[in-house]
């Protein structure tokens, strides 16, 4: 399921109407995560405050927001793109990898609260097959 | 038993009284059909689904979708017991229909995001965590007959 040129075309034309959100956005889907898969807390137990919209929820939603955007610019070769972010994953973060559908998930929930006019079928599905497609970047280096 | 506090009761009332079911069930259907193009493979008399404008625009789709949150309701109705009220359902799903129940996670993440851009800011986290809640119990109770 690799990304077609014209899935690429409407990754990029939707980030555009995303970009003046994205930290909004991040810590809007960090959150949710956290609240309705709370198995996913285990990775922030360091965080003094892991309620919605906190900010230790706020900065780290900026920073993964700021990864995806690093992954719009890079979708040409998602793989080699995303290699330090690969091996901070494997080797430092240890994130289990089924964790990177949750947040996806997570993060197409608040697209379509955010841009519901602008998040339709064509752009969910190629948003989707994005976001999977720099989960397995993501996982690329774990073994 | 699957157990609700207060919130969740209330919130998945609220949210299927607020719903236009003429409008959602078709719309998580039709998304259901487009994002995860190969859940077509159940809708082969449905006609024209070669596209999303088709799809979209397909009336089998959208009374099918009606008939979707019809099913939806009897489980707001019936919260307390889904598995038993649910029980034809799931042989139906099974043995007639032979839905692969991986699908119904599928048809689960387009309501939610239906129902999330029709809510807006008021599809707050704790609803959300009250929804997906009420869906999985659905999908458990429609996975229960299968053998």
């Amino acid at each position: 399921m690799s990304l077609t040129t014209k899935d690429k075309e409407t990754v990029k034309a939707f980030w555009a109407k995303v970009a003046p959100k994205a930290e909004d956005i991040g810590q809007d889907a960090l959150s949710r995560m956290l609240v309705v898969y709370p198995q996913t807390k285990t990775y922030f137990a360091h965080w003094k405050d892991l309620s919605p919209g906190s900010a230790p929820v706020k900065k780290h939603g900026a920073t993964v927001m700021g990864g995806v955007a690093d992954a719009v610019a890079k979708i040409d070769d998602l793989t080699s793109g995303l290699l330090n972010l690969s091996e901070l994953h494997a080797f430092t973060l240890r994130v289990d990898p089924a964790n990177f559908k949750i947040l996806a998930h997570n993060i197409l929930v608040v697209f379509a609260i955010r841009l519901p006019n602008d998040f339709t079928p064509e752009v969910h599905v190629a948003v989707d097959k994005f976001l999977a497609a720099v989960a397995r970047a993501l996982s690329e280096k774990y073994r | 038993m699957v157990e609700w506090t207060d919130f969740e009761r209330a919130t998945i009332q609220e949210i299927f009284s607020k719903i236009d079911s003429g409008v959602v069930g078709p719309a998580a259907l039709s998304r259901c059909l487009i994002v995860y193009p190969w859940t077509q493979r159940y809708f082969g008399s449905f006609g024209n689904l070669y596209n999303a404008a088709a799809i979209t625009s397909n009336p089998k789709v959208a009374a099918h979708g009606k008939v979707v949150i019809g099913g939806l309701e009897q489980a707001v109705k019936n919260m307390d017991d889904i598995k038993t009220t649910y029980k034809d359902l799931s042989v139906l799903h099974s043995d007639k229909l032979r839905v692969d129940p991986d699908n119904f996670n599928l048809l689960a993440d387009c309501l939610t995001i239906v129902v999330a851009s029709q809510m807006g800011q008021a599809f707050t986290p704790d609803v959300q965590a009250a929804f997906q809640k009420f869906l999985a119990v659905v999908v458990a109770s429609l996975r229960k007959q299968y053998h």
